[in-house]
This record gives structure tokens, sequence and C-alpha cells, in this order.
């Protein structure tokens, strides 16, 4: 009984970021990161699926690949491509900050350009979107396609937006994740002594932009060499 | 040291505080973070389930007991063979052991007082409860059709049940089972007590460890499928439809190499309790210890590769076909393996025949002929002849309830002890694990030479030549529910009645037998140090008796 109230005892003097499973800080942070680890190696399966199916058909039909990837906007995909990995940066920079400094207002500062660069992306791939449901590009019942191959076309657009949809969708969690630990920050939540859910959004985040960097070359630059 | 002492240490008799009376109240169920009581929660949940499954199995027997097709329709047999397949696999089998006896299980047997991420645990039981109501409410407002497979196009074009809500249900409960086993390798790599070594862990934990990675890597995959399926069917495009440029047998690939895996998630864990019964009960360290456990791990990682020998008749190349054919027998080595060890284990072993000992040695029979006969369907030539016949149905219910189910009985009565703080009536206990066991055979043997003759699977009506075996197994299916309905009974009578459990009534090694029963909510007073490998059983002979 004694012993019980004793380990009672030292886990309650524990500092408050502690859950009562863990020893320590340390092993907390190590489990932690171990778990966002395992949920990305899911994350990169839950893709593996759609890229898989794309492997197939784009072997199937390469030549409607090619140009219906053609009608998409390389402009407006460039400029996401670069405003993505500005993101990462800031996020590498909050994330640094939070590790090396007490400076609250800063690391909240760096969350929320990437909240910025986050919702300046999504903005632009609802211009995207929007010029596609113009063109009838969309599938469905009111797909309409000019070039040869309309099924096949369909299916690259399919494929489309499935991919770039479940990336947006990844966007739009991360930033609202994002959001949660700016105000964290700016409470001055975070510090070298604890940084752990900063460090993990980054992780996550540079994954969503990994996945961006294979789905722009597959998407928009299958032709462009012609 | 302290450790030490707390091995003989009687069970407190009463009046200690432990997981099941430190607090009550419906609130203090549905809010716990606590691994053992979300353990629970997920017992009672997947019974529920088990019971609707078993009840739609019920139909279909019944409907087989005669060749007309009588009692049902085609179009509701093929929903209730549907319904069956869906919550069986997906709602009863995949969560079975790693959701109940893993949650209960794991952090007790590493000496850890809970999961890594409790919240999360808690969370992937209320996903669980949403995919199961998403499921439930499409099966009472209509039902599906489609075979448990969903195979497009018919899937997407061609059913007219209520296929998006089943699919929806079964996305969603794959996030339970995604977030289940990152809680487990997480846990099992950050949280092991001191000197626990790898090759000091129980064979259970091995074994939960590869399903784990399993679910990991394989879970995510039939999601995203599903979900296309569901796009395909809502919006009208055609990513698997041939008349619009798809492939369904591109379907068939993802869908299989998912659910091939899945049958290892259903067969890896009750294989880990499996090896912890027979030491057990044979007073014996594991023959090749080694050996069992990382064969676990060739399990998953070789079942990974072998999901094309689903679909050897489905227009794959015939070099493809002769590759997972060979990749489909070398799976059978780690399993042969573990039953070689297993065996190996008893020989010259003290055997108590207990009633977990009899659904383990029960396991050990039935796996080794449903594994044999998967070699059978390996065989390209044999697999054209007995494709889609019951040959295939008898084959993977010797796997999934002659092996997984017959493991998961064992480990409930095994640790039922531990879990409640009763005993299980004993001898009654022995005559269920018969009952089922001799049900179970009835069952499902003649399915073997009703598909060799050449009876197709999926009608609700057969030529009469098929009668009298058809008969033998609706008579084994009943023996095989009274099998079931037993243990449900007298489990529950020993809550209240059942006489009192030492903290290690069986003299095993195992952590979670060094802590009362039932355990305190920490599990441990003090954290356990190991300081030898996890079965030591010639030492503690003398103790025992």
């Amino acid at each position: 009984m004694s012993e019980r109230a004793t380990a009672t005892a030292r886990r309650g003097s524990l500092p408050p970021a502690t859950a009562h499973q863990f020893d320590d800080a340390i092993q907390q942070h190590e489990a932690s990161g171990l778990g966002m680890w395992v949920f990305l190696l899911t994350e990169i399966l839950f893709f593996g699926g759609l890229f898989t199916i794309y492997t197939v058909y784009r072997s199937l039909y390469p030549e409607a690949f090619g140009h219906a990837s053609s009608t998409l906007d390389i402009q407006l995909g460039t400029i996401n491509t670069a405003v993505l990995i500005g993101s990462s940066l800031t996020m590498a920079l909050a994330v640094h900050t939070a590790q090396v400094s007490r400076n609250g207002r800063l690391v909240a500062l760096f969350l929320f350009a990437t909240i910025a660069l986050g919702t300046v992306f999504l903005g632009i791939k609802a211009i995207e979107y929007a010029q596609k449901f113009h063109e009838h590009h969309v599938p469905g019942p009111y797909f309409h396609y000019e070039g040869a191959d309309p099924q096949q076309s369909q299916l690259f657009f399919c494929l489309y937006f499935c991919m770039t949809g479940l990336h947006a969708l990844h966007m739009v969690i991360g930033v609202c994740v994002l959001a949660v630990l700016g105000v964290m920050a700016l409470r001055g939540r975070f510090g070298p002594d604890y940084y752990t859910p900063v460090e993990l959004t980054g992780l996550y985040w540079h994954f969503v932009d990994i996945v961006w960097i294979f789905l722009f070359p597959l998407l928009y630059l299958v032709e462009r060499h012609t | 040291m302290e450790t030490a002492e707390r091995i003989d240490e009687p069970a407190r008799p009463d009046g200690g505080t432990n997981y099941l009376n430190v607090n009550y109240g419906i609130r203090s169920w549905l809010l716990t973070v606590d691994h053992k009581r979300i353990g629970l929660l997920y017992l009672g949940t997947i019974t529920v389930m088990f019971a609707l499954g078993g009840l739609f199995a019920l139909l279909i027997r019944l409907e087989l007991l005669t060749p007309a097709g009588d009692l049902v329709g085609p179009d509701t047999y093929n929903k209730l063979f549907t319904m069956h397949g869906i919550i069986m696999v997906f709602f009863f089998l995949i969560p079975s052991i790693p959701a109940t006896l893993g949650n209960f299980l794991v952090p007790m047997m590493i000496g850890a007082r809970d999961l890594a991420f409790p919240k999360l645990n808690l969370a992937s039981w209320y996903i669980f409860i949403v995919g199961s109501l998403f499921t439930l409410w499409a099966v009472f407002t209509g039902g599906v059709d489609t075979g448990w497979t969903f195979y497009t196009p018919y899937s997407t074009v061609g059913s007219h049940t209520k296929v998006i809500p089943v699919a929806v249900g079964v996305f969603i409960n794959g996030f339970s089972s995604i977030l289940t086993g990152l809680n487990f390798i997480v846990t099992i790599h950050r949280m092991r007590a001191p000197g626990l070594t790898w090759m000091r862990l129980p064979l259970f934990i091995w074994a939960l460890y590869a399903t784990s990675i399993i679910f990991i890597l394989g879970t995510p995959v039939i999601a995203i499928t599903l979900a296309l399926v569901g796009v395909e069917r809502g919006l009208h495009i055609g990513i698997f439809d041939p008349a619009l440029g798809g492939d369904p047998v591109l379907f068939q690939h993802l869908f299989w190499f998912y659910s091939h895996p899945a049958v290892y998630i259903m067969i890896l864990p009750s294989m880990g309790v499996v090896s912890e019964l027979i030491t057990c009960f044979s007073r014996k360290a594991p023959f090749g210890y080694e050996f069992i456990a990382i064969s676990s791990l060739a399990i998953a990682f070789l079942g990974f590769l072998v999901w094309g020998h689903h679909m050897f008749v489905a227009g794959m190349s015939p070099y493809a076909s002769l590759i997972f054919s060979f990749l489909s027998f070398a799976v059978a080595i780690p399993s042969a393996v573990k039953v070689f060890n297993w065996t190996a284990t008893l020989y010259k072993g003290a055997i108590s025949f207990k009633a977990p000992m009899i659904y383990a040695l029960g396991f050990i029979g039935l796996f080794t002929i449903g594994g044999l006969t998967g070699l059978f369907l390996a065989s390209l030539g044999l697999d054209v002849h007995v494709h889609d016949t019951y040959f295939v149905v008898a084959h993977f219910h010797y796997i999934m309830v002659g092996g997984a189910l017959m493991g998961y009985l064992g480990g409930i009565h095994f640790w039922w002890p531990k879990i409640t703080g009763r005993m299980y009536p004993e001898s009654l206990a022995r005559i269920a694990a018969l009952v089922v066991f001799l049900g179970f055979n009835l069952t499902f043997f003649p399915q073997f030479i009703l598909g060799y003759l050449g009876m197709p699977r999926r009608y609700n009506a057969y030529p009469d030549e098929f009668q009298v075996l058809n008969v033998m197994s609706t008579a084994g299916a009943s023996i095989l529910g009274i099998g079931y309905l037993m243990p449900f009974c007298y489990l529950l009578w020993s809550l209240r009645y059942g006489q009192r459990a030492s903290a290690n009534p069986w003299g095993a090694t195992g952590l979670e037998w060094q802590t009362p029963s039932p355990p305190p909510t920490e599990n441990f007073a003090v954290t356990p140090i190991v300081e030898g490998p996890a079965y030591h059983y010639s030492e503690k002979e003398a103790v025992l008796v």
C-alpha cells in the first residue's frame, strides 16, 4: 500500500505535460514521435492506392493521359508548388523556434504564416477546380471533352480530382491543427522543454507537402517536354 | 526484489480497489481511458456483432437444409451471405483478439501502466461504434448483396442495395483498426518494462506486433479502394467500370492486397494465444522461441505478397499466377514452423487438459487442415477445379472459425480469471470446448466434399444428390451454435457465482499474472523488472500442483 502511495505521489510530482502512462517526458516525446511516423506510414499506403491506380491507367492509356494533362493550368500549378514549399519553410522555422527559444509570439507568427500560405494554396486550387467545372472536365454525367478518347481522359480527370482532393483535405485538416497550435503558442505553451505538438504537426505538414511534390509532375507535367 | 515477492502473494480476497470497482456508473465506462475497460467495451460490442453474424449464418444453413430454394429467395440469400461475411470479417474477426485481449493484455504483458495513447484507444472504440452503426443501419434498412468482397462493376453499377452506407461503415471501421495497430506498435517499442528485451517478449506480443504492422500497412489501401467504389457509385464515374475505360480486375488487386493480409490479422493473434496456452498447460518453455517469434513477422511480410491467389481465374497473366502460387506455398513455411514448434513443445511436457488447452489443441488440428487445403487452392490447376465452390468456403472457415475463433475462445477462458477475478466452471467449459470442436467439424468437413464434388458457393438451391452432406452441415451448425451459447451463459454466470480467482490460477509466467486479479487501474503497484526469458516453466514446476 505504501509503495503504491509513493508511486502515485511520484507520478503526481511529474510536470503536467507528462501523461500518467509514461515514466518521463523523454519517453513521452519519443512515443509521440514514433506514433506520428507510424501514422505517416499509414498515410503513404492511403495515397499509395491512388498512385497505384494512376500508374496502371497511365501505362494503359499514355496518350490520353498526356493530352488531358496538358489541359491543366501549369502556371497556377507551378505557383502552388512554390507556395507549398514556402509553407514548409515557415513550418520548419516554427519548429526550430519552438525548440530553441521561449518566444511564443515568434512561433505563432511562423505558424500563422504557414496557415496563410496553406490557405493561398487552397484558394488557387479552388480557382483551378472552378476552371475545370466551367470546362465540363469534372467527371460524371456532365463530363465533356473535345479531344480524342474522352473516356480515357475522364479516367485522368477522375484521378486528378481524387488525388488533389484527398491532398486538399489533408491541407484543410493541417490548417485547422495549425490554428489550434498558433493559439497555444501565443499563450506561451511551447518552448525548449515542450514542443512535441509543433514538431509532429511539422512532420505531417512536410508529408502533405511531399505528396504534392509527387502529384505535381504526375498530373501537370506528363507531356510538357514536347 | 519487490516483484519477486509479489509473484507468490495471494490475491487480495476483497476490499482492494481494482479497475472494475474503482468507480461505477455509465460515464466512468464511456469516458474511460483505461486499456482494460476499453478492452471490455470492445468485448461487449463484438459479441453483439458475432451474435448478429451468427444469426445470418443460421438462416443460411436453414435455407440449405433442403435442395429447393424455399425458405428465402435468391435475392434475400445473396444479402444473407453478404451480411454474414461483412459482419463476421470486419466487425468480429478483425477486431476480435487485438481489440479485446490485446487491449487488455499488451500493457500488462510488457509491464506498462497503459497503452502509449489511451485517448486514441478510446477514440478507436468510438470510431468502431460509428462504423458499426452505419453498417447496421444499412443492414436493417434493406441490406447489401454484393458479397463481402464488393466486386466491381456489380457493386458500382449493378447492385440496387445499400452498398455506399456499408462501404462507409467498413471505411470508418478501418480507422479504428489503424489506431489500435498504431497504439500497439508504439507501446511495444517504447513502453517495455526495464529488462524486457525483444527476445524476452511473450509470443502473444510478437503476434500482435506482426498483426499491427498489417493493420498499419494494409487497412489504408482498402479504405481508399472502398472510398473510390463509393465515389464511382455515387457520381457515376468509371474508375473500375470497363464500360468507362476502367479495369475491374484492378479493383480485385487492391481489394485483396488488404483482404488477404486481413486473414493473417485474424489468425496471427490466435497463434499468439495458442503459443501462451501450449506453454502454460504443458509446463514447458516453447520449443524454438525465436523461430515462433520471427515466424510471426515472416507471415506478416509474406502475407502481403500472395494476394493474387484469389484471382487465378480472374484474368491475370500466367507468369503472375505462377509467382503468386509459389509465394503462397512459401507463406506455409512460417505457419508450419509454428505448428511443428507447438507440437515439439508438447513433447515430454506435463500436459493438463484444462478448457483453454482443449481449444489450443483443437486450433492446431483445425488450422493444419485449413492450412493444408490452402495449399490445394494455391495450386494453379486444382484451383480452377474448386474455385468458387464449397471447398473454398470450408477452407477459410477452417482458418477463421477453426483457427481464429478457437484461439479467441481459448484466450477468453485463459485470461477470464485475470479479467474478471472469477474462475469459469471448468468441467462445463471442457464440455463446451468439445461441443465446439465436434460441431465445427460436422459443419465444415462435409463442405470440403461438397465443394470437391462441384457444389458452387452463393446459391440458395442445389441438386438433390448434395442433400445428405448439407443436412450434416446444418446439423453441425446447430451443435456449433449450442457450443457458442454455452460459454456465453456460464461466463456470465461466473461473473456473480464463479469461484474467486487468485492472482495466478494457472501458475503461468507472464507479467500479467504477477498482479492481482482483477488488476488495479495502474496494473502494477511497482513497475516490474524483468531478469530472464518469458517462459521459465521448469523452475516453477515444483511450486505448482
